[in-house]
C-alpha cells in the first residue's frame, strides 16, 4: 500500500556526523557490497572496465566546499543514502503499492516483484535516494539494511547497517529516531541534528549534524616557525644570466620574482 | 528532466486524442455511420497509440495491471482508471453512433466528461512533484487541459470553437512559460538548504560522488539543448497556435485544415520536449547543476 501509515511504531534511520566524515567512501562500498549479495535484485554496474563506467549505488558520497564569511573554505564530506522520510513523496505516487513505508519500524522500501519500472518514485525523490537498476530495470533504494538489523544469524554486533558497521571514522549512526531517549536522539539534540531540504515537506528521520566550528588561526603556528624562514634566494653571477636567459623561453624564474 | 520519447509521444499524442473524444461525447460533430466511425478511429488511435507508447518507458511492462491498484494516493494508478473508463464509456457511445445512428447523450457527455479526467490525471503527475518547481503549480493542469481541448475542437473541425481555443491554449502557454522561468528560485531551494550547511558559508559542489554519470544525472539532469530553449518556445508557438489560426482564417479547405492539425501536433510536440527538458529537479542542485 502506497498510502502512508498515520505513525509508524519507531522511526529507524541513520544519523550522519559532517564533522567527522572523512569521505573515504568506505560505506559506499559496503553498502553495494552487502546489498548486491543480499535482498532483492543485485545493484548492477554498466561497463565497468570500459571507458563510460557507471552502477546502481544506494548510498553516494558527495563533496562541498564551505566558504564562510572570513576565513579559509572549508571542505565537507556528505554521504547520502534514503532519508527514510516521514512523509515520503515516493511511496504516495507509486501506481502499484511497490513502494512502501512499513509500520512497525518506517523503513521505506520497495517490493520489487511489484514494481513496474516507472521511475515516478524517483522524480518524487528531492535527494536523488532511488536509483533504477538498468539492468534488472527495477527501482533500488536504501532497506536500512533490513536483512541485517533483524539478522539472527548475525553476531549481534554485526546487526546494525553495513555502512554503519564499516565506517572507520564513526561519522553513522543507526537506532530508533522516534525514541527521544535513544543514543541517535539524544546524539542529535546535543549537536543540533538537521533535516534536509526541510521546506519541502518529507520529513525525513534521518539526520545530519552539521560540522563543529573551526578554530582560528590567530597566533603563529609554531614558536620554531622564524627560524624555519625559506632560504632560497635569487641566483646571482652567471647562474643568474643563465636562469634570466632561460626564462624567457619558457617563462619560468627561480626564486620569489 | 530527461525528455523521454516515449512520455512526449504519449502526453501529446493522448492529449490529442482525448480531447477529439470529449467534442466527439459532446456530439460535436454528431455524424452518424461512416463518418463517424472515421472520427472515433482517429480518436482511439491518437488515444490509445499515446497509451501503448507510455508502456515504452517502463522496466516492467508486463506487470503494468498492478498499476490499477494504488488509485488511493497514486495520480499514475488513477489515471489508468480514468483512461480506461474513458475509452469503455465512448466506445459504447461511439459503436451506437457508428452502427445504431443512435446519439446517447448521457453517455456521451460522461464520456467526454472522463475523457477530460484523463487529461487532468496525466497532468497532476507532473503537478503533484514538488521536487521540479517548474512543473508544481495548478497552471500545468491548465496548460494540458487547454492543449487537449484546443487540438481536440481542431481535429473535430469545430473551426469556430477551434480558434477561440487555441488562443486559449497560447495564452496558458504564454503563462505557463513566464511562471516557471523564476519558479525554481521561488522555491526556495538551494544547495545551502540541500545540505544544511548554509549557516557555515556559501557551499558549492566540490567533487560529485563518482566521476561518472549515473542514473540520477541521466534521469534528472538534462542540460542538452536549453540554450536554444527561447528558440524553440517560439517555433512551438508559432506551429501550435499562429500558424493554424492563420490558417483557419483563410477561406476553409480540406488541405488547408490537415496543414493546420498537423501544424499544431509539431508544435505541441515541442512544447512538451521543452516541459521536460527545460524542467529542473532539485536533486541536481547536489550535483552542482540544474
Ligand atoms: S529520501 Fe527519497 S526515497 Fe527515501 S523516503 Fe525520502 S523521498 Fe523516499
Ligand atoms: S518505479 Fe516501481 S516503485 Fe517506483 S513508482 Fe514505479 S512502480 Fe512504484
Ligand atoms: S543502511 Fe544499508 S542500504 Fe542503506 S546506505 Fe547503509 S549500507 Fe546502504
Amino acid at each position: 500500500m502506497t498510502l502512508l501509515p498515520d505513525r509508524t511504531e519507531k522511526k529507524l534511520g541513520l544519523v550522519i556526523d559532517l564533522d567527522t566524515c572523512v569521505g573515504c567512501h568506505a560505506c559506499v562500498v559496503s553498502c553495494k557490497g552487502w546489498n548486491t549479495e543480499n535482498y532483492g535484485a543485485p545493484l548492477s554496474d554498466q561497463d565497468p572496465y570500459g571507458a563510460d563506467p557507471s552502477g546502481t549505488f544506494l548510498n553516494r558520497v558527495h563533496s562541498y566546499e564551505v566558504q564562510p564569511e572570513t576565513g579559509p573554505a572549508q571542505l565537507i564530506h556528505f554521504p547520502k543514502s534514503c532519508l527514510h522520510c516521514d512523509d515520503a513523496p515516493c511511496a504516495t505516487v507509486c501506481p502499484t503499492g511497490a513502494s512502501y513505508k512499513r509500520v512497525e519500524d518506517g523503513i521505506v522500501l520497495v517490493n520489487e516483484a511489484d514494481c513496474i519500472g516507472c521511475g515516478l518514485c524517483a522524480w518524487a525523490c528531492p535527494y536523488g535516494a532511488r536509483e533504477m537498476d538498468a539492468a534488472e530495470k527495477v527501482m533500488k533504494k536504501c532497506t536500512l539494511c533490513v536483512d541485517r538489523i533483524y539478522n539472527d544469524n548475525l553476531p549481534e554486533e554485526d546487526r546494525v547497517p553495513a555502512c554503519v558497521r564499516t565506517c572507520p571514522s564513526g561519522a553513522r549512526h543507526f537506532g530508533d529516531l522516534g525514541d527521544p531517549d535513544s543514543d541517535v536522539s539524544q546524539l542529535v539534540a546535543a549537536r543540533g541534528g538537521m533535516d534536509l531540504m526541510p521546506e519541502l515537506g518529507t520529513k525525513p528521520v534521518n539526520k545530519y549534524l552539521p560540522p563543529r566550528p573551526k578554530d582560528g588561526l590567530d597566533r603563529d603556528i609554531d614558536v620554531l616557525a622564524p627560524w624555519l624562514a625559506p632560504v632560497a634566494e635569487d641566483p646571482k653571477g652567471f647562474l643568474g644570466w643563465l636562469d634570466r636567459a632561460l626564462g624567457k623561453i619558457d617563462g619560468k624564474t627561480t626564486g620569489g620574482r | 528532466m530527461h525528455p523521454a520519447p516515449s512520455v512526449i509521444l504519449f502526453t501529446t499524442l493522448s492529449g490529442l486524442g482525448f480531447g477529439l473524444l470529449a467534442f466527439l461525447g459532446l456530439g460535436m460533430p454528431g455524424s452518424t455511420g461512416w463518418v463517424a466511425f472515421a472520427f472515433f478511429a482517429i480518436a482511439y488511435g491518437l488515444a490509445v497509440g499515446g497509451l501503448l507508447a507510455s508502456t515504452f518507458h517502463l522496466g516492467h511492462p508486463e506487470r503494468a495491471l498492478k498499476a490499477f491498484t494504488q488509485w488511493r494516493s497514486s495520480w499514475l494508478s488513477r489515471e489508468a482508471w480514468v483512461s480506461v473508463a474513458a475509452l469503455l464509456v465512448m466506445g459504447l457511445y461511439g459503436a451506437g453512433r457508428v452502427f445504431l445512428g443512435a446519439h446517447w447523450a448521457p453517455l456521451g457527455l460522461l464520456g467526454a466528461a472522463l475523457s477530460l479526467a484523463t487529461v487532468l490525471t496525466t497532468s497532476m503527475i507532473y503537478t503533484q512533484l514538488k521536487t521540479v518547481p517548474r512543473w508544481n503549480t495548478a497552471l500545468t493542469p491548465i496548460l494540458f487541459l487547454t492543449f487537449s481541448l484546443a487540438g481536440g475542437a481542431l481535429l473535430a473541425g469545430q473551426i469556430d470553437i477551434a480558434r477561440v481555443l487555441l488562443a486559449v491554449a497560447a495564452a496558458a502557454q504564454l503563462a505557463w512559460w513566464v511562471r516557471g522561468d523564476g519558479a525554481f528560485e521561488k522555491s526556495g531551494t538551494t544547495l545551502a538548504s540541500a545540505t544544511g550547511l548554509g549557516p557555515i558559508g556559501t557551499p558549492r559542489a566540490f567533487e560529485p560522488p563518482h566521476t561518472g554519470p549515473n542514473y540520477l544525472t541521466r534521469e534528472m539532469i538534462f542540460v542538452v539543448g536549453r540554450a536554444h530553449a527561447k528558440l524553440l518556445r517560439l517555433v512551438a508557438a508559432i506551429l501550435a497556435f499562429a500558424a493554424p489560426l492563420v490558417l483557419l482564417s483563410l477561406p476553409f479547405s480540406h488541405g488547408l485544415a490537415a496543414l493546420a492539425v498537423l501544424g499544431h501536433l509539431a508544435g505541441v510536440f515541442v512544447s512538451r520536449w521543452l516541459f521536460f527538458a527545460e524542467a529542473e529537479h532539485v536533486v541536481g542542485l547536489y550535483y552542482g547543476k540544474r
